[in-house]
């Protein structure tokens, strides 16, 4: 969610427990402020927490031209000193899937090791040789991340246009939803690359609006009842992830505030279909 | 009598204008006369001047009707649906206004109440990073206000909020005043399901109101300290060890699942409640304390009361967060049996069989199972086993800048969601979160039972192979040879019997 906002979208979203001290409050307000001047984002969102068992992350994100690509994303474990995370490539990812379990320690520099032995040569010649993983939480911190704004990034629909240079802007026009509207999965885009968008026939292409529906509908996700969706206190829209536990997201119909953020352990609700 | 001055004397004229008459006359159906409509229709042309017109002069006709059937239209369209928003107001400013319409006095509101002071629970749980908003913790402490006035309470607290995926929970733990809880406790044997029903009829009223939308107070009742042991004997809770799945929000929904749930939402939400606590309620050491005389005289059940400690001056914050021997459980541990205090089951199942009188079949019934126990009353935290090489405690101090006067925090890694924190004399339990456990790597369903053997295969089942024509053949053969032998021992019986007769 945007920081400049923040003393006041962080009370909608406490619904699901978990908030931040007025101490981190202050902090935050103070440090994102020197951080977007020094790496000259155009605005900067309060990303949200991630707990551990000995300390917990705070992970902020900057924004440049385009919002949905250009995006850093760096942490801090006291809310004043921000670190940049390494870039997610396809590679870090496999590795802390395979090496990183349990939960977050809170010390960027644990390794979590993975022991494998592997046989070298066939027959007689087969060699046992020890091999072994290492993944710092650094990079399990920022695979995590990236995870969840890949699968569960929340934004209404209309909030986000793509300009003709394919840079995705805001949209300084979106009104916000109606009340009716916002009960509806299918008005919620995923802020991410699209997955889906792509696969489909030309009858289904022809509705949509290529500036503005151009990210993939919450409503098309598997399993169905992923998510959450409820009106809150004075009619706040709040959705909530099933897979992401912790994730929420709000909305304030007819005004155009709205943000995500996500406060919880960093593990991937892997129970899911068992739970619905 | 002046005749008018505009009388037709033409015979045209007078029939010209009796036709008009005829098309000014309106239809019952539609209220519309053909003179109008016909006006209508070629001001139309006129205005917009189609290419042959005479073509398409149909469809303006009916165009023109079209327009004029819009407005009726109209009022069948908008009955504009009563927001939830305006609902959820109506029923939330009962909260606000005070109870009993009369003026209190002063004197009488000092009286001393068993409502908890949520606004400085509220507070330090800011402090602590959890918590609800501050505008929904009024909205809680009002209700639990109306609660506390509408029943006989002897204490109240708010337990915590359970999610849901439709709506959430609001969970008040209570404890009914001395008469009722003697009422309560008379029938031990049906255990918890029935407390469960009397709660729920209780809270009847608000439930149906407030059910299903979110901040508001659907309070479930925890029954008195006293109870929890007597759970159900066949363990509703035993089955939640192997479930995972989430509330829905709706207290009748079935809980679906395998291995099966007996009951529905509201058992499965008091069994998880029940769980919760017994894990994660926890208080500072030496804030509660044994009752001296029971310690003594029941030397072989566990010690299941307790009270405050009035000699209690306060654990140091930093030795609190330093050290999880500071923090003791205050809720009996539950068995896997499901139960606090230990059944034996066998032994019912032998007066049962007594009973009816079934000699053999009590021979069969297994050895005295060792009874099970748990950890005491008041076990140090630092006990708690480990899960997945994860701590089940995290402590920390509120604040790093200003150590003085932070409060000391601890969250559970075994239960996420649950919350306690501990300043001075003061300390509180919370718990927001699903309701599930932390289950350390996936969760695998237990696999079904094996499918049941198949009949046991014997002559009368096993397939046997079709006779061949020459076999059949053969036995016919047979059969007739052995009928002929009979007619021709009956023919000599018979004539036997003629001869005797003859005489």
């Amino acid at each position: 969610m945007d920081s400049n906002t923040l003393y006041y979208s962080l009370e909608l979203v406490s619904g699901n427990g978990l908030r931040l001290s007025c101490e981190q409050k202050a902090a935050l307000q103070t440090s994102l402020v020197i951080l977007q001047r020094n790496y000259r984002f155009s605005r900067v969102l309060f990303w949200g927490k991630i707990l551990g068992v000995k300390g917990d992350y705070f992970i902020a994100q900057g924004a440049t031209e385009d919002e949905l690509r250009a995006k850093k994303t760096l942490y801090s474990l006291n809310c004043i000193d921000w670190h940049l995370l390494p870039l997610p490539t396809p590679v870090l990812l496999a590795e802390v899937s395979a090496v990183a379990k349990g939960r977050f320690v809170g010390d960027p520099s644990f390794e979590y090791e993975l022991t494998e032995t592997r046989q070298q040569g066939e027959g007689d010649e087969a060699v046992k040789e020890e091999f072994t993983m290492k993944v710092t939480e650094e990079k399990r911190l920022a695979a995590t991340v990236f995870n969840i704004e890949r699968d569960v990034a929340v934004v209404p629909r209309g909030a986000f246009i793509r300009t003709p240079h394919d840079t995705v802007q805001v949209n300084r026009s979106f009104q916000g939803l109606s009340t009716l509207e916002a009960g509806n999965l299918s008005n919620y885009l995923h802020f991410t690359e699209p997955q889906h968008l792509k696969k489909k026939s030309i009858m289904e292409m022809a509705d949509l609006d290529p500036s503005i529906d151009f990210l993939d509908p919450l409503s098309e996700d598997i399993p169905k009842e992923s998510w959450s969706l409820q009106m809150e206190g004075s009619s706040v829209c709040v959705l909530r992830s099933l897979l992401w536990l912790g994730l929420t997201f709000f909305h304030v119909p007819f005004t155009p505030q709205h943000g995500y953020i996500y406060m919880g352990d960093g593990l991937k609700n892997l129970d899911l279909p068992f739970m619905l | 009598m002046e005749q008018p001055e505009d009388v037709p004397h033409n015979p045209t004229e007078q029939a010209a204008i009796c036709f008009k008459a005829f098309m000014l006359k309106n239809s019952p159906k539609s209220n519309l006369n053909l003179y109008d409509h016909l006006v209508r229709v070629l001001c139309k042309v006129m205005d917009e001047r189609p290419e042959n017109a005479v073509d398409i002069i149909e469809d303006m006709s009916l165009e023109v009707k079209r327009a004029g059937m819009r407005d009726k239209q109209s009022t069948l369209r908008d009955t504009p649906p009563v927001p939830a928003v305006q609902v959820l107001a109506e029923q939330q400013k009962t909260l606000f206004t005070r109870g009993g319409g009369d003026e209190v006095e002063p004197e009488e509101e000092l009286v001393e109440t068993p409502l908890p002071n949520l606004a400085e629970q509220s507070f330090f749980l800011e402090q602590a990073g959890v918590g609800l908003a501050r505008e929904e913790m009024q909205r809680v402490h009002l209700a639990l206000k109306q609660l506390v006035d509408s029943q006989p309470l002897q204490s109240c607290r708010f337990w915590g909020k359970i999610l849901g995926t439709r709506a959430n929970y609001l969970v008040a733990e209570v404890d009914f005043r001395e008469g009722e809880e003697e009422e309560e406790d008379s029938p031990q044997e049906e255990g918890a399901d029935e407390e469960e029903k009397e709660g729920g009829s209780k809270d009847d009223d608000e439930e149906e109101a407030e059910e299903a939308i979110d901040p508001l107070p659907e309070s479930t009742y925890k029954p008195p300290p006293a109870v929890p042991k007597e759970e159900n004997r066949t363990g509703v809770n035993k089955f939640t060890y192997f479930i995972r799945r989430f509330f829905t929000g709706d207290l009748d929904a079935p809980v679906v699942s395998y291995p099966p749930f007996p009951g529905n939402e509201t058992t499965y939400l008091r069994a998880q409640v029940a769980r919760i606590s017994a894990g994660t309620q926890v208080s500072p050491l030496g804030f509660y304390q044994f009752g001296e005389e029971e310690g003594e005289e029941e030397e072989e059940t566990a010690r299941d009361s307790f009270e405050e400690n009035p000699e209690f001056e306060g654990v140091p914050v930093p030795e609190m967060v330093e050290s999880l021997a500071n923090w003791v459980h205050h809720v009996q541990h539950i068995l896997q049996q499901g139960r606090c205090v230990w059944v034996n089951l066998a032994e019912k199942a032998d007066e049962d069989l007594e009973e009816e009188g079934d000699e053999e079949e009590k021979e069969e019934e297994p050895d005295e199972p060792e009874p099970e126990v748990g950890p005491p009353l008041l076990t140090p935290l630092s006990e708690d086993a480990e899960i997945d090489n994860t701590p089940p405690w995290s402590a920390k101090m509120s604040s790093a800048l200003i150590p003085q006067f932070a409060i000391a925090v601890l969250r559970s890694n075994l239960w996420p969601g649950a919350y306690a924190y501990a300043t001075g004399k003061k300390f509180e339990n919370i718990y927001i979160g699903w309701g599930m456990k932390f289950s350390g790597d996936g969760y695998t369903p237990p696999v079904p039972p094996a499918p049941q053997r198949e009949y046991p295969s014997g002559e009368e089942i096993t397939e046997a192979l079709d006779p061949s024509l020459e076999e059949e053949q053969a036995l016919q053969a047979a059969l007739e040879e052995r009928r002929a032998a009979e007619e021709e021992a009956e023919e000599l019986e018979g004539e036997e019997e003629e001869e005797e007769d003859d005489y």
